[in-house]
Parts: structure tokens; sequence; C-alpha cells
């Protein structure tokens, strides 16, 4: 094996450069020049070379090396393939317009925190990569838990403040529940001999423990992915966490879980039964739509781009789960169709998420401001903000051509493959979970419709607000280092939403290489102008000829308009019919906006609000809305964690007597067992 | 394979529907008049009011940024276009591989939330909270259409249009009952998305019932004109693609010139049955409170799923 030459040992070279940026972020202490000016641009370029190397590892066959490090008789081993290869150019490309904004975004941080930021970011980068290319389920649970102790500690940057503290809790708390499923499940499916992959893909697992398999690492990945009703920590975790932080998290970390997912369902378990899929799809729906209900009630920004991370992991599901049913039941083809929709839906969420977070991340820098009620009319001090949230908003409210619709109808047409199936329940249920897209989909569009409108549009809100008489007085726009990197994603999703076709092909290798098939011939034959996912007489899009005939006719409507008629234009007050006493706390704020879903999913919500009486010399209302969850699910778990303890706890009785006595006792009961 | 038939074919179609499109409005404006026993306004009288608007001088608000400006016309694109993507003269129309039905739906998305952005964009209260209803409207109904198309695309096995046309115009003579609960669906669909009664109501300022007209408060002159016009073929457009779905017979098939003028003449005789129909219902039924809106889309959805269901049943 030529080393240089190798996409395996290059992504582990660049792993490892991550590793060393993250090192000598602390070596000159005092002077951040390095941490400041170099840490993040450099982050960024190995982030490119990575993607690269991912791209190139899709088009090769796996390649496999270990590692003369870890413990005795348990060498690292590192495998590359084009599954690894996928996630590997996820991480990479989508990490390195965050990297290139952090450089920005940070910079006012002190030396010491900016340190400590830059040491924490890139170990989180470097066990993401190493995440991807583990190969034993040793590394693999090194890396994951490096991953989940760097988040935290990223998460809790600001742990002046209890309630990032107690959120950075909740997170931890979470993950680590996730973890010891994972770690369960590679243990069900460990069959003698070692713990590497190639081992555990080798072991026959009977139908009973396989779906034991099946369930723990679903329920483990899914903890890690945010879907309900392990979602707790995602709403707490993203608006505590720095911008750019978020943004890795949603954007990349959430993906990692959807990584382990495949990895382990579809490669090492194997034999995938259509009832999982069942399973996946229910979970997958309910997630969806609780995720995009619940942002809809936010005002906090960075918490309702959090439920819709949750509500795109759904999707993520919905897709996952149309897979396993077709594969379950013989349809490779469509099967393939479906991981394909559920990968491509990975990759543009991973995309437009880190933007949105990252332009949240901008409003916050530029005026202070998180919580929508607040904002109105930063269109006119942050066009260049407005114009990429505005992108991201299209890309994820599933709206052509970008390339949130690309996935969503790629969706969709597994869906529309429901009558190949046997099973007339199944078949029947199929389109019930696409009803749900589209239900979310709309949603999605009006929740973006609501965050853009009134952040973006109309007039400020709250003109009392500090943030905004400096942001009247010549207020900035987001600084040039984030502008390249919000650009850089909003690039990502016009490509990926125009060029679809490039990247069906790249994810067929996955599917092939997974599920030994990938989609039919006539779709992998059509040109690249047009996405076919099965057949051309069946379905086909062309984003291109798409984009260009609503350009053509859009300028074709402004020079016929502006030929013939009269330009003449008149600025004026706005009208509103009429309404004499005009005040911009008039304007819609947030929660006004959510006022119909409110009414219409009235009893899905724990709602608690306070209206004022006839009377009231002070009339206030005030909504309170709560997470059931927390309720049935969390709270009841907590106290009996807490009893629990209360009961363990009167063994410490505090005297050495009793604690030789007790080591008496166990050495006893040992040698009665072990003899 | 020469396209230019094709090409020429298609680019005369969507012309004809733009331009046929307030005559079509007039119409259902007449039969409504006569109807109610008032005398009818000329037909033509859409015409005259977009003429008159093109003339006015527009005025816009100061809080407006350039989003407010270019938003008519992107609704105008964006129903020009879907007019391009309905097959309503011939199935032979070289655009529709580019767009399904699903494409389809996201185009008059698109319409919409640059209608609701547009709204909020001056900070008016109305516009908000017609912004809000449009949206609440958008989210019900969308899914509602997409049941009822998937219904099609299930009997048809595919989602492009022209095909679904093909499949459903020359079938041996079956009832799909499945259908008939699609159309259903449908007809509360077309009259929920062009805010017609009992949704909204298309002929009052009503300030506190006004959905789609809250939302254009701030237009004037040309801008609102282009929104006029758009919104008469967004209702050609939805009538179109229940001609396509529901009453496919006459629509010529690709590559038979001799059967346009047989088409063209079944597509007045379609468009004249639809719009007395729509007159008829807007006589015979009263605009509903906002918040009944919602049951009565969500009846459209379950409409929708069970004539899907129902397709799965019955095959």
């Amino acid at each position: 094996m030529e080393p240089l030459s190798s996409p395996l040992f290059a992504s582990l070279l660049a792993a490892v450069s991550w590793l060393v940026i993250a090192a000598l972020a602390l070596v000159p202490a005092g002077n951040a020049f390095f941490a400041r000016r170099l840490a993040f641009p450099l982050g960024a370029l190995i982030g490119l070379s990575l993607a690269s190397f991912g791209l190139q590892s899709i088009w090769l066959h796996a390649e496999q090396l270990t590692l003369p490090l870890g413990l005795p008789d348990l060498p690292f081993h590192l495998r590359i393939d084009p599954l690894a290869g996928f996630f590997l150019l996820l991480l990479g490309s989508v990490s390195a317009g965050i990297s290139v904004y952090a450089g920005g975004y940070f910079r006012t941080e002190t030396a010491g925190r900016l340190a400590l930021i830059s040491l924490q970011y890139h170990m989180f980068l470097a066990s993401m990569a190493f995440v991807i290319l583990a190969d034993d389920a040793y590394l693999f649970m090194v890396a994951w838990e490096t991953m989940a102790l760097s988040s935290y500690f990223l998460v809790t940057t600001d742990h002046e403040r209890p309630a990032i503290r107690s959120a950075g809790f909740l997170y931890l708390l979470v993950a680590h529940l996730g973890a010891i499923a994972i770690l369960l499940c590679f243990g069900v499916m460990h069959g003698g001999g070692d713990y590497s992959f190639d081992a555990l893909r080798g072991a026959e697992l009977t139908p009973f423990w396989a779906t034991v398999a099946f369930l723990l690492a679903f329920f483990g990945f899914g903890a890690k992915a945010g879907m309900i009703p392990l979602h707790a920590w995602l709403p707490e975790a993203h608006p505590a966490a720095p911008s750019p932080v978020s943004a890795l998290m949603s954007g990349i970390m959430l993906k990692t879980a959807i990584y382990g997912m495949v990895r382990v369902i579809y490669d090492l378990i194997g034999g995938v039964r259509w009832e999982w899929g069942i399973v996946v799809l229910a979970i997958g729906a309910g997630t969806t739509l609780f995720g995009v209900l619940y942002a809809l009630m936010q005002h906090d920004l960075k918490r309702l781009l959090a439920y819709h991370s949750v509500e795109n992991i759904g999707i993520i599901l919905l897709g996952l789960g149309m897979s396993m049913v077709f594969l379950g039941f013989g349809h490779p083809l469509a099967g393939a169709l479906g991981l394909v929709a559920a990968l491509y839906h990975t990759l543009n969420h991973a995309v437009f998420k880190a933007l949105l977070f990252l332009g949240a991340g901008s409003i916050l820098h530029a005026t202070g401001l998180r919580n929508l009620n607040d904002m109105g009319g930063l269109i006119r001090t942050m066009p260049k903000t407005a114009l990429y949230f505005l992108i991201g908003a299209l890309a994820i409210s599933a709206l052509p051509p970008l390339n949130g619709f690309v996935s969503e109808w790629l969706t969709f047409q597994t869906a529309l493959q429901a009558p190949l199936l046997e099973h007339g329940v199944v078949r029947s249920l199929l389109p019930l979970f696409a009803a749900t897209l589209a239900l979310a989909g709309a949603l999605t569009a009006m929740c973006f419709v609501k965050v853009y409108g009134i952040a973006f549009l109309g007039r400020p809100r709250e003109v009392r607000h500090p943030a905004h008489a400096r942001a009247e007085g010549g207020g900035h726009d987001a600084g040039s280092m984030e502008q390249y990197g919000m650009a850089w994603l909003a690039a990502g999703c016009l490509v990926l939403g125009l060029f679809p076709t490039s990247f069906l092909l790249m994810l067929n290798r996955v599917g092939v290489s997974l599920t030994g098939q990938g989609l039919s011939p006539e779709a992998l034959e059509s040109s690249w102008l047009w996405l076919v996912p099965t057949a051309p007489e069946r379905a086909s899009y062309s984003p291109i000829i798409f984009l260009l005939v609503v350009l053509a006719v859009v300028l074709i409507t402004i020079r016929l308009v502006r030929g013939f008629y009269h330009g003449r234009v008149r600025v004026a007050d706005p009208w509103d019919c009429g309404f004499p006493e005009q005040t911009t706390r008039m304007q819609d704020t947030a929660d006004a906006f959510g006022q119909p879903i409110r009414h219409v999913f009235g009893p899905l919500y724990l709602m608690k609000r306070h209206l004022p009486g006839p009377e009231e010399a002070n009339p206030r209302y005030s909504i309170k809305i709560e997470d059931r969850h927390w309720y049935w699910l969390y709270l009841p778990v907590a106290r009996l964690a807490d009893y629990a303890s209360s009961k363990v706890g009167l063994l410490q009785r505090g005297r050495i007597s009793i604690y030789l006595l007790y080591s008496f006792l166990t050495l006893i009961a040992l040698l009665i067992f072990v003899r | 394979m020469n396209q230019l038939p094709g090409i020429a074919l298609q680019v005369l179609q969507s012309v004809l529907v733009v331009l046929v499109a307030p005559l079509v409005m007039g119409w259902v404006n007449i039969c409504r008049a006569w109807l109610q026993n008032r005398s009818a306004p000329s037909i033509w009288l859409p015409y005259y009011t977009l003429a008159k608007l093109f003339h006015k001088d527009a005025v816009i608000a100061n809080t407006a940024s350039p989003l407010f400006r270019l938003t008519p016309y992107i609704l105008f694109g964006c129903m020009w276009l879907a007019a391009g993507i309905v097959p309503v003269l011939a199935t032979d129309v070289p655009f529709a591989p580019a767009a399904d039905i699903i494409a389809l739906v996201g185009v008059f998305a698109v319409a919409r939330v640059f209608s609701a952005l547009a709204a909020m964009d001056t900070g008016t209260s109305f516009g908000g909270l017609g912004a809000r209803r449009e949206m609440m409207i958008g989210f019900l109904a969308e899914p509602a259409m997409l049941m009822t198309l998937f219904t099609a695309a299930f009997i048809s096995g595919s989602t492009q249009l022209p095909t679904i046309v093909e499949t459903l115009a020359h079938r041996e003579f079956a009832i799909y009952p499945s259908l008939a609960f699609a159309a259903v669906a449908f007809l509360m669909v077309l009259l929920a998305e062009n805010a017609r009664i009992p949704v909204d109501n298309p002929a009052t300022h009503l300030e506190l019932t006004m959905i789609h007209e809250a939302m254009i408060l701030e237009y004037s002159a040309r801008h609102l004109a282009l929104i006029e016009w758009a919104v008469a073929i967004k209702l050609v457009a939805y009538m179109a693609i229940g001609f396509a779905l529901f009453l496919p017979w006459g629509i010529a098939p690709a590559g038979d010139w001799s059967a346009l003028p047989l088409a063209l003449a079944a597509l007045g005789a379609k468009l004249a049955l639809a719009g007395t129909g729509l007159a008829l219902l807007e006589t015979l039924l009263a605009k509903m409170r906002i918040f009944l809106v919602a049951e009565f889309l969500s009846t459209a959805f379950l409409l929708g799923v069970l004539g899907m269901l129902i397709h799965f049943l019955v095959r």
C-alpha cells in the first residue's frame, strides 16, 4: 500500500493534524497569536483536504490499517470505505465553513479562553474523524467518548452561568445513556473472537439477538441524534453553546450518530428486517412532527433551530426506515433509494443547519439579541447575513430548486414505491409516513417565514432595546471571516440543490457497498441534467432547467413591465388600511405567529396560559409551553434515580470497620461463586 | 428527436394560459352576478383593471426592503411556470420532465413563502396577520394536495403529469372510487389555495376576516397588477390540474397536432363549466370562521388519505 496515495492514510494524517493544532493552541500561552489568527483557518484547510480524501475513497475499494497503539492485544483498527468516505466528506466540507467563521467569531475572546476553545474545538473535530474511521469497537468507543467530552466542554464555554452548566450536565447524561446502549450493542454482537468490526460482521446472530442489537444501536445512537423521547438535551445544549459550536454539533455531530446507525444496522448486524423499519418509521414520524411543532412555539432563535434539528433527524429516520422496510421485503432497488434519500438529507441538513446557526451567531454578535420578539428590520443593517440566512431558510423549508427539496423529493419517491410491497398493511402505511413528511415540510416553511419575517423584515420591535440604539446608529454586518464561512455553506446549499445527479451517483456507491445493490441502471445512466430515482417515465426532476426557466420568466416579466410602462415610484409611509396610529409594537411577534398552530394542535402541547381579566389594572398576558416528555419520562426517571441512590446511601456508615465488613462479605461471596 | 414543435407548443400553451386567465376571472364574476341577481360587469373588466393598475404610479412603503419589490415578479414567474408544467392542451410538454407534481406543489409553496415574506416586510399589523393566516392555510392545504396527487400517482405509477393524463385518459372506462375521494379533497384545496369562499373572500377588504387581501394591502399600481394577474393564473392552473386528474378527456396526446383544435374547444368548455361551478359554490356557501378552515382542510386531508387507502384496498 502506497501510504501517500492512500485516502485512509491521508485522512488519518488530517485527523492527527487537527490534534496537533489543538495541542499547539496551548503552547504559546500569553501570546494568543496562533490561536487567534492561524488555528481556525488551518483547521478549515485540513477540513477541506479531509473532504477531498473522503470524496476520493468513495470511488475506491475499502482499505484497512492497524495502528500499533491502544491496549495490549487490542490495537486500533482503521478502515475507510464509501460510507466512511461520504461522512468524512460531510465532516470536512461543512467544518471548513464553520472553522473559517469561528476564526472571525472567537477573535474577540481573551487569550486564555481562546486557547481553551481552540483546543476543545479541534479535539472535537479530530474525535469525529476517528469515530468515522474506527474499525473496532474499542477505538470507536474511545473516539465516541472523546467527542462527547470535548463537546461537553465546548457547550459549557460560558460556564459562569448556572443555566448553561445544567444544560451541559443534561447533555453529558443523555450522551452517556446512549454510550452505554452502544457498548451493550457491541457486546451483544460479539460472537467470540475480538472486537474488530470484521469479527462483529462475521458473527452469526439469531433473529432475537439481532433485534436486541438493533434496538440497542437504534436507541443508543438515537440519543445522540436527538430522536424522541431522547431529544431533551438538544434544545438546552444548542442555545447554551457558542454559535459555531452549535453549528458543529447540530450540523455534524448529530450526523455521526446517523453514521453509527447505518454502520451498525446495515453493515455490522446486516440482514435488515422490515419490522425494524417500522420501528424506525414510527419514531421518525413522531420525531419529525414533534420537532417542527415545538420549533413553531419558540422565540429564542437558537432553541428554535435546535428543535428543527430534531425534526430533520426525524426526516432522515423516515428515509432510513423506508429503506429498511423495502430491504426487509426483498426490494433492494427501493431500499437503496431510501438509503440514498436519507444520506442525501443528512448532508443537506448538515449544510443548511450549520448555515442557519452561523447566521444566528452573527445576529447575536451584531445586536446581542437572541429573542425573536425583540428583533426586526435586520435586513437593513445586515444585508449580507440576511441574504445567506434567506438561502438557508428556503433550503430548510424544502423549496425548489434548493437542496432541502431534493432530499425530501427523493424520500417522497421512495414512499411512492409502496405498491411493490406484498404486505397490505405496510403498503398502506408507507404513504401515511409520506403525509407526515408533507405536513412537516409545510410547517417548516411556516416556521421559517416566521423567523425571517420577524428577525430580518419589518421594523425593530423593541425600540428601547440598547442593541437597536446601536444598530440604528450605523449598525454593522457580520465580519468578513464570518461572511466567508456563511458564503461557503450557502454555496453548498445551491450546489447540492442544483447538481443532485452527481451526488446521487456518489451515494449510489455507498448504497452498493452496504447492500450490494444500487439504484436502477436507468437512474444511473441519466445525464447530469436529470435527477431520475427509478425510471424516467415514472419521475424526474431537473433543478437547473427549473431554475433557468424561473429566472427567464421573471426576467421577461421585468423587461416587459419596464418596457411598456413607466417606472415612476413614490415612497410613502405604509398604508395599513389607513389605520392612523401605527407603532412598531403592533407587528406580529414570534409568539403571535405561532397562535394558529397553538389553536390547531392545542392538545399536543402542555400549555400554561394566563389571560388578563377585564378588571385587571395592569393586564399581562403570559404563556408557557412545556415539553410533555419531561413529565412522563425524565422527571420520573430522575426521581427513581434519587430514590435508588438514597437507598444505596444507607450503606455508607462512615466507619472503617463497617467498610471492612463489606469487603469481607464480598470476598466470601466471590469465593462461593468462583470456587 | 426534434423537440422544436414541442417547445413551440409549450410556449404557446403557457402564453395562452397567461392571457386567458383574467378572462376566466371575468367569467366567474359574471356568473356570480347573474346568480345573485345583479347586473353583470363586462367580461373584459379584469383586463381594464390590469391596464389601469399598470398605468398608475407605484407607491412603496418607506419601510420596505428590496424583497418587497421583487416579490410580485417572483409570484408572477412561479404561476407562469406552473401553467407551463400542467398539460393544459396537449400532453406533449417538453418542460414537464423537469418538474413533476411534487415540484409543482413546491412551486406553489415558493410563491406562498415569498408573498408571506413580502407581507411582513413593511412591518404593518395587517401584513403580519395576513402572512400568519396564509401560512396556516398553506400547511393545512399542502399535505392534502399532495395526498390527492399521490392517489393519481399510485394509479398511473408515475408522478409526471403528462404520464398521469395519458394513463387516466386512455384507460378502459372504469370508476375509481379512490379518484372520487381525491376529487372532493382537491376541490376543497382549490377553494382554500385560491382564497375563494368559504375560506377567504376575494371581494372584500373586511379587515378582520381577510387573508389574501391583508397580505397585499401595501401593494399598488404595477406590482398589484402583477399579483392580481398571478392570482388569476393560479386559479386557471389549479383548474387545469383538476382537469388533468379528473377530466382528462380532450387533452391532445403527444405528437397529435390535429387534435389541438378539439383540445382547445374542450378546454374552453371545461373552463366555462368550472367557472360556473365556482360561482355557484361561492353563491351558495358563506365564508367560515378562520379556525373552521382548519377543520375544513383537515377533512380534505383525510379524504385524500382515504382515497389513497381505498386505492390500495380495491386494486
